[in-house]
């Protein structure tokens, strides 16, 4: 019925300031710090106001100080040396954050979509109340006739919960972040299935006092995850052994006394044939595996043939040296730590994978120990008062019959395209989007399924800071203001011992954009909805809830990060064989999973074949570079300055294979005949094995309003059209796409 | 006083947090940078190296920038510091030539600039902007003459290397190895 919304380049009527062309090194262009007034020297710190803030360039949120001059200006951010997510030290991203602050393609006003007589597309420039009107009249429109139940709301980042409050005071169960479906999901499921517990966020993995970190395609360094790199830099320095499995000769792996160049999408025979190793030569740790665990004689069994030379026929890894690294973990136990990983959704067995990875823990012992899994606390802040929420009568799962991802413990992103797209035997599919803080196009796959779902959709309200390309695709724009710019929820991530940071603002929000939290409160106020947002400002709650804990807004202001006592002095939880019921059926760690076997799932890791890249083509991997999170700092001047766009790695033998040259730009072309928008540097490397490609996340962007970042390098996501579920918990399986090279810009019919 | 940097390249990650902290703190425009990552790869897949550095200026004691400079806009202070006075450089250019490590860059206001060593921040005792940034810790700064300062005791306990000791300049940016 909707051929509408078409992506629309923005720089259509109406949209105020022109855009600043794309001039790398021109003075004219790039000055928009602080340069512009000939102020070119450093300022001296007792020249600068400080407030304290945590960072929103990524998920890890080190808390630290944001600087301003006396004009006004924010000039750096520095790390906060009392939080434990920074020590002090922020990450290229969180010390580039100032670059989110001054760039000029910032969404600046509401937009609203506009379709001319001859019915091309625009977007008009709004005021609040008019965007927010329409927005709420939409939202007022579905409750009325469908029920508010056909809402979802999508959302990364701490300023998400303020529409998650919002959604949830409306009526939807349908809140989900990419962080499930598509990265950290399987690893949770597969750790609760086996000890009862996940692994959180900031993970619970104790690398500081390791004896020998494992790495599972796990790239720290490269993933910029600063308290990991941080501990991984303190353990190196210790001389723990570092043990890398990656295809790819990563920063980490060339930090390793072991890398093993596994052939991809084999890692669980290797798991399972380490299993093996530590079982036949009575490695493990037989008091904790005897206390603790459930299972041991079927795994015993069920890993009997599974030998270092039989995974040496799947992995191509040397049997002698998968048996050296399985005793030197063991030497290390229970200081040992099979690191969990974060984006796991690979292959599709991913949880399996992961089970695999608790399960040579718990052989090691180190779940509970020093130097393998700490038990974190954090700080439980009192909810503000609101009424109760009403109770949803139907959710995203009537999309999928009864049965179908059964262990899937939060809502999948992928799901609610799935419902958002109607079928007869749906009596009502989701019709309305509210997208916060995350780009779609780059962080779901398979883009041909979610241009669908939106194609359905009766609206699509996106809140961003950047014009991301899913800003293309919305109906309404809200600018929100930059996390320097606004308070946001007290951040609670449990950590070794309990903290609090707040987020405050450093500088009054720029143009006409908003915080989160204003935005939830207007929209609720025009939806009824207003005792839910009980409050003039964002600082009343802050201070209410902080009064509560026994600080105050007061004293955060001056102190950022406060540090609270362990409620229980059980860090090391397991360090001593003290007595521990875990939260599973059986009460222990089960190593075969009652919970798995009862759904109908394998109660204990297999290794299954995974299909192959044809002739011509090679495994499409894809991953973080330190200087960017995702798609959504490409455009950071400062970071950009760092990483202009990705290259495709290719291992020399293939490039003099294709005669590609390093440096030489190339497209590519995936199994499903999908060509990358626009070309992308060839970086011939031997870092690379024969058999796959490698690109960093996040570039390729398509919109022309993000005028550094647009233009730059290959979406890896659009090229991810194939997904190989997770039939556990329904996590997307990325890592089974190929691509091909192409040496001539491809005709218009190829990319149809 | 010798003021000196010793860089770990078995704990740098090549992040460029370095690049990014100076480029805050010494409000150096876009575009232009004081220091930076070099990655060396070495080997064939699967036996394979890689060193990381992050470099800058290396405050060498005989430096051909200072020699070369024809207004004397390129001074050293005490400390061992290597600085352009931005008010005499003429932009001439012959000391980015001159340079071995290419740590000068002319900047759009018409002098030439690099890497300071922050001294407007280690004359009030603290570290150079990379040097406290840094994830890794693998950046160390301090003064060599005293033994018990932070780069002093990580030269002695350490192997390390200087980059281009053929140049004869005497540089005083280390790489721990």
């Amino acid at each position: 019925m909707k051929t509408r919304r078409d992506f629309i380049k923005i720089s259509a009527a109406g949209v105020g300031a022109a855009a600043i062309g794309l001039h790398a090194l021109s003075w004219d262009s790039v000055t928009a710090q602080f340069v512009a007034d000939g102020d070119t020297s450093p300022v001296s710190d007792e020249e600068l106001t400080n407030y304290p803030t945590f960072c929103e360039v990524c998920f890890w949120k080190c808390a630290g100080f944001t600087y301003v001059d006396k004009k006004g200006n924010i000039r750096k951010i520095i790390g906060n040396k009392d939080d434990p997510h920074s020590n002090g030290r922020f990450c290229p991203r969180g010390t580039g954050g100032v670059g989110m602050y001054w760039d000029e393609d910032r969404l600046q006003t509401p937009l609203i979509r506009e379709t001319k007589a001859d019915g091309t597309q625009y977007f008009r420039k709004a005021s609040w109340d008019e965007a927010l009107n329409l927005v709420a009249e939409k939202m007022n429109k579905l409750r009325l006739e469908h029920g508010p139940e056909c809402l979802a709301l999508f959302s990364h980042g701490t300023g998400g919960k303020h529409f998650s409050h919002l959604v949830k005071a409306y009526g939807s169960p349908n809140i989900t972040a990419p962080s499930f479906a598509q990265c950290r999901g399987p690893r949770e499921v597969a750790f609760t299935a086996t000890y009862g517990e996940d692994v959180m966020s900031p993970e619970r993995t104790d690398i500081r006092d390791t004896k020998c970190l494992v790495l599972i395609g796990s790239h720290i360094g490269e993933n910029m995850h600063n308290g990991q790199i941080q501990e991984m830099s303190e353990a190196i320095d210790q001389g723990a052994t570092i043990i890398t499995v990656d295809p790819r000769f990563s920063t980490a792996a060339s930090k390793s006394k072991y890398w093993l160049p596994i052939k991809p999408a084999t890692d669980i025979a290797l798991l399972l044939a380490w299993m093996h190793v530590i079982i036949y030569e009575d490695l493990y740790d037989k008091a904790y595996v005897e206390k603790y665990t459930f299972g041991f004689k079927e795994l015993k069994e069920h890993v009997k043939n599974m030998t270092p030379e039989w995974a040496y026929g799947i992995t191509t890894i040397d049997p002698n040296v998968i048996r050296k690294t399985a005793r030197e973990m063991a030497a290390a136990s229970p200081a040992v730590l099979v690191h969990p990983g974060r984006h796991v959704t690979w292959y599709g067995d991913d949880t399996q994978r992961s089970r695999a990875i608790a399960i040579v823990n718990a052989l090691l012992g180190s779940w509970g120990r020093r130097g393998g899994f700490y038990n974190p606390e954090k700080v439980h802040l009192p909810k503000y008062p609101a009424p109760p929420y009403p109770k949803p009568k139907r959710s995203w799962r009537d999309a999928y019959p009864p049965g179908k991802y059964k262990l899937v413990t939060e809502v999948l992103s992928t799901g609610i395209c799935d419902a958002s797209i109607p079928n007869a035997d749906l009596d009502c599919h989701l019709r309305g989007w509210i997208v916060y803080g995350t780009n779609l196009m780059a962080s779901l796959p398979d883009q041909k399924k979610t241009l669908e779902a939106i194609s359905h959709l009766d609206f699509l309200v996106v809140i961003d800071t950047m014009p991301m390309d899913i800003v293309q695709l919305a109906d309404v724009v809200l600018p929100e203001c930059t996390y320097l710019e606004r308070y946001d929820p007290i951040r609670t991530s449990p950590h070794r011992e309990p903290y609090i940071a707040l987020r405050m603002p450093a500088a009054e929000p720029k143009h006409e954009t908003k915080p989160g939290w204003w935005i939830a409160k207007e929209l609720a106020k025009r939806l009824g909805l207003g005792d839910y947002f009980n409050y003039e400002n964002y600082e009343d709650v802050l201070d209410w809830q902080l009064k509560k804990v026994g600080s105050s807004l007061e004293e955060m202001k001056r102190i950022g990060v406060k540090k609270f006592n362990r409620e229980f002095d059980d860090l090391y939880f397991l360090q001593n064989l003290e007595d521990f019921e875990f939260n599973t059926n059986t009460g222990k760690i089960e190593l075969y999973s009652t919970e798995l076997e009862m759904e109908g799932y394998d109660p204990m890791p297999k290794y299954t074949h995974h299909e192959e890249p044809a002739d011509g083509y090679y495994r499409l991997n894809y991953g973080r570079a330190p200087m960017h999170t995702f798609s959504r700092t490409s455009n950071n001047h400062n970071l950009w300055d760092l990483m202009k766009e990705n290259s495709v790695w290719i291992n020399p033998k293939v490039a003099k294979l294709w005669d590609i040259e390093n440096g030489q730009y190339i497209w590519l072309k995936n199994q499903d005949g999908i060509v990358t928008d626009f070309p992308v540097k060839a970086r011939v490397t031997e870092r690379i094995r024969w058999d796959s490609v490698y690109l960093v996340h996040g570039f390729g962007h398509t919109d022309k309003k993000l005028t550094r970042a647009y233009g730059h390098g290959a979406s890896d996501s659009k090229l991810v059209s194939k997904i190989h579920m997770d039939p556990i918990m329904g996590g997307t399986g990325m890592r089974g796409n190929f691509v091909t090279f192409l040496k001539e810009k491809p005709g218009k019919e190829v990319n149809a | 006083m010798r003021y000196a940097m010793a860089v770990d390249t078995k704990k740098c990650v090549g992040c460029g947090d370095c690049v990014v902290a100076c480029q805050t703190e010494n409000n150096v425009p876009h575009g232009y940078c004081r220091d930076w990552i070099v990655e060396n790869v070495a080997g064939t897949y699967p036996k394979l190296e890689i060193e990381l550095r992050s470099e800058r200026c290396n405050h060498c004691e005989n430096a051909p920038c200072v020699r070369c400079c024809p207004t004397g806009a390129s001074h050293i202070v005490d400390g061992g510091i290597v600085l352009v006075t931005h008010d005499e450089c003429i932009g001439c250019g012959a000391c980015i030539e001159s340079c071995p490590y290419d740590a000068r860059y002319p900047h759009p206001e018409g002098y030439v600039d690099k890497c300071t060593f922050c001294v407007h921040r280690v004359t009030d005792g603290e570290n150079p902007a990379c040097v406290d940034v840094c994830p890794t810790h693998c950046l160390h700064f301090g003064d060599l003459d005293d033994p018990n300062s932070d780069v002093s005791k990580i030269l002695k306990n350490r192997k390390w290397k200087v980059l281009a000791p053929e140049a004869g300049t005497k540089p005083q940016l280390y790489f721990l190895t």
